[in-house]
């Protein structure tokens, strides 16, 4: 990938892990911290670009969401996968793709991941086990099962992490796919991120009883989690991947999470209360009960203010790359439709 | 009086079999349920339940008999008391026998794949960024191709050419694996993997519960993560489920990943209408897929073709639809022997040459070419006849120089009209031929109809040969 070549990157599958007992180091925190500032900060800029006009179609922001993502890539290995569907630039940026390559994209430039021809929904990192990026709901499940399939037919010991939403697990391939998951006892992760609207069709209104539970027919451990809180988020992630890895077949977390903005930038979220969404902010915030640990951790205020403009300076370099590259030329509509034999 | 008992089919295509075994012997009495024989296909066994309880008073059709017409009398059941030299065997065969279709090849002969005569083949071109000129719908010569030199061949037929396909390939390359319903215990559920078990095992021959949509999107996922899946679908009337993975996961991702991740992938499986099977199991999707950017779309006729093109979709990069046809797997063609026939994809092959009229056909439609072809000649008319085996890219240098040398073109296709293969080449001619042309452009389809079930208004939907002669008289002003 031409525009990540080279870069420093700025978040990785695992981190430092944590120590057997007590909570996780100053470094873990700092680490974790800077990961989902990152997301905040990364989404904040593409819905700002986007009001100016640099982001055209669909741009699904993950603000408030952090924590998910940020949990399960930490525990991941270098070997393992993701996939997502279309809500998926944190999930990018988790993996250790390069926020310039995924800005560009999204503003549609040549030096985007794409090189401008998938979007903010398309773009994929083989080197970084990123496989997309999907903009059929549900599709991501299968995808992610067949990523976990050919882990096993490699024996690299690789987990594919399936992320799909409240609103995909209703889709039927997903029960196709935990049924094969488990009789093939393939090492897929099944991320379910609920964060309580398929749009603006609340769960209650579309999924009967539990997702976290559906897996329970094909004999799947499931778990319902705390999405709010990463140290929560990454306790189940660990569970959960030990589990896979030990060759035991798949596993489903459910972890409850809430998005802060409209399902996708033209949406302005009139299914819900003013008052849902603030309580969410001010007494959730996944971001601010890592900030607290930090302080807790005496980590100081200083310490803590060089993050956030560390941050800040790379979010404003990708909007500026991604403002100032050039559009792909004109001759790439005709490429890439086959690989030439 | 006595009754008799008829040679049973299998699958709604058999036309003959084998009597494998007799498991009762002349003066036994026979209850009803009672197996009394076996009789075997290359595809199947099965046992021959009486119907009717007797005793069996003569068997007719000795044990180890091949190539028993389906339908004939293999033994005379009498009731008790009656005696065996009652029975005075009726000359003519039973007449209840349905009119079903009868192949050609059938049963061990072989059929030659090019007619009368080897046809001379376009020369060819190594050409720079074919993908690209294939997008930009540019006019460029086929790969090269000197298919004439291969000239050890054996006999098979085409369910055996495309295991034989399957397994040099898995052979070659360890992360060809093959997925689908029945693949694996049951052998296929046309016995086109048979032994593939055997050979490579459970790891790399995967019996799939029947869940199209989800395993063509696993199939989809792990060529994204380094294999290279077959995906056998029983029946490509079942892919509709798959439809999705196979188009926007399959189809697209080259394109939206900006070139750095694609998904190298086969799907196959029997297209088109078998017999008697109705509306739901009998279509044609050779347009459907040859729509979209991204896919290529190949379909054989003979076994040469599911051979030679079976290994290349293998090899190719990239998501390949590969249509075979039911009601060909039976057939028996010489196929080139070497593991290294590979036919390249985007290549059509002129069958039949001839100088008044162009008929362009694809899978079993391209025999059905051939018989008109045939017919034709006796008739004073000299047909061309191209087999296009891949549908997309679509050869479109040679069907053009073909119809600029005929100024005459007749499409022949198992597909409905509207929106067909036919209509595209219609149009390349309208595009690229215009001033070439002495008569419009006639396609030969399916009625415009979902496919009916009883026998005489089935075979009046579909192309027969006898609708190809018509369409190319017509296009000759020869009527």
């Amino acid at each position: 990938m031409a525009a990540a070549k080279g870069k420093k990157k700025t978040a990785s599958k695992k981190a430092a892990p944590s120590k057997k007992t007590g909570g996780p180091g100053a470094e873990e925190l700092k680490k974790l911290y800077r990961d989902m500032l990152l997301i905040r900060r990364f989404e904040e800029k593409a819905g700002q670009l986007y009001g100016m006009g640099f982001i055209g179609g669909f741009c699904h922001l993950y603000i408030g969401q952090e924590a998910v993502v940020t949990g399960i890539t930490t525990m991941q290995e270098p070997q393992d996968t993701v996939v997502t569907s279309y809500r998926d630039h944190a999930h990018m940026l988790a993996c250790g793709m390069e926020p310039r390559g995924i800005m560009a994209e999204l503003t549609g430039r040549a030096s985007g991941y794409s090189r401008g021809k998938g979007g903010s929904m398309h773009m994929f990192s083989r080197e970084e086990g990123f496989f997309g990026g999907h903009g059929i709901v549900g599709a991501s499940t299968s995808i992610g099962t067949g990523l976990g399939f050919a882990h096993k037919y490699k024996k690299d010991k690789g987990v594919a992490a399936a992320y799909m939403g409240d609103g995909a697990a209703n889709q039927g391939q997903v029960a196709e796919c935990y049924n094969m998951a488990a009789l093939w006892e393939l090492p897929v992760l099944f991320v379910i991120e609920n964060n309580q609207y398929g749009m603006g069709t609340s769960v209650d209104r579309a999924a009967a009883g539990k997702l976290y539970k559906r897996g329970e027919g094909y004999g799947i451990p499931g778990e319902q989690v705390d999405g709010m809180d990463v140290f929560e988020v990454q306790k189940a992630a660990k569970q959960a991947l030990d589990y896979i890895r030990s060759g035991n077949g798949p596993y489903i977390l459910e972890v409850m999470t809430y998005r802060y903005r409209g399902h996708s930038m033209s949406d302005p979220a009139k299914y819900r209360t003013k008052e849902e969404v603030s309580s969410f902010k001010e007494e959730r915030d996944p971001i601010t009960h890592v900030k607290e640990a930090l302080l807790k951790a005496k980590v100081s205020e200083d310490e803590i203010k060089e993050i956030d403009k560390e941050i800040k300076e790379i979010v404003t370099e990708a909007a500026q790359f991604a403002q100032d590259s050039p559009e792909p030329d004109a001759a790439e509509l005709w490429t890439d439709v086959l690989v030439e034999v | 009086m006595p009754t008799p008992i008829l040679m049973p089919a299998l699958s709604p295509t058999m036309t003959e079999g084998n009597l494998a075994k007799w498991h009762k012997a002349e003066g036994d009495k026979v209850e009803a349920g009672d197996v009394i024989a076996e009789i075997e296909t290359d595809k199947a066994t099965m046992e021959v339940e009486a119907v009717d309880e007797g005793v069996l008073g003569k068997i007719l059709i000795a044990e180890g008999t091949e190539g028993v017409a389906v339908n004939t009398p293999i033994a005379m059941l009498i009731e008790e008391g009656e005696s065996a030299d009652d029975i005075s065997l009726s000359p003519s065969p039973s007449t209840a026998a349905p009119s079903l279709p009868s192949p050609q090849g059938e049963g061990g002969r072989a059929i030659a794949s090019s007619g009368e005569g080897i046809a001379s083949q376009p020369q060819g071109a190594h050409i720079e960024n074919r993908d690209i000129l294939y997008a930009q719908g540019q006019i460029i010569e086929p790969p090269p191709f000197d298919e004439a030199s291969f000239t050890d061949t054996q006999t098979l037929t085409i369910r055996e050419a495309l295991r034989d396909a399957m397994a040099e390939e898995m052979r070659r390359e360890k992360n060809v694996y093959l997925m689908g319903e029945e693949v694996a215990e049951y052998q296929g559920a046309y016995k086109v993997s048979q032994g593939l078990l055997d050979e490579f095992g459970a790891e790399r021959v995967i019996d799939t519960p029947i869940t199209e949509h989800g395993f063509a999107g696993i199939a989809v996922g792990s060529a994204m993560n380094g294999l290279q899946p077959i995906v056998e679908f029983m029946t490509w009337n079942f892919g509709m489920q798959a439809m999705d993975h196979i188009i926007n996961s399959a189809a697209k991702t080259l394109y939206m990943a900006g070139g750095q991740l694609g998904c190298p992938i086969v799907f196959r499986g029997p297209n088109g209408a078998a017999s008697r099977v109705g509306a739901q199991h009998s279509q044609c999707y050779a347009s459907w897929y040859a729509h979209v950017p991204g896919l290529k779309v190949v379909s054989p006729w003979s076994g040469a073709d599911a051979k030679g093109l079976l290994k290349a979709a293998i090899r190719d990069p990239n998501p390949i639809i590969f249509l075979e046809n039911e009601m060909l797997y039976g057939q028996s063609f010489e196929v080139p022997s070497s593991d290294e026939f590979v036919i390249p994809l985007g290549r059509a092959k002129i069958e039949r040459t001839g100088a008044d009229v162009t008929i362009v056909a694809y899978s079993i439609m391209v025999a059905k070419a051939l018989e008109a072809a045939q017919e034709l000649a006796e008739q004073g008319i000299d047909a061309e006849v191209i087999n296009l085996r891949t549908i997309r890219p679509l050869d479109r240098h040679t069907i053009l120089e073909s119809v600029k040398k005929t100024g005459r073109i007749v499409t022949a296709e198992e597909s409905w009209p509207f929106a067909g293969i036919g209509s595209e080449i219609a149009a390349l001619c309208g595009e690229h031929a215009f001033d070439y042309l002495d008569a419009p452009v006639t396609r030969v389809c399916s009625a415009d109809v979902p496919l009916p079930y009883a026998g005489n208004i089935e075979a009046l939907a579909l192309p027969q040969a006898s609708h190809i002669v018509e369409a190319a008289r017509k296009v000759c002003y020869a009527d």
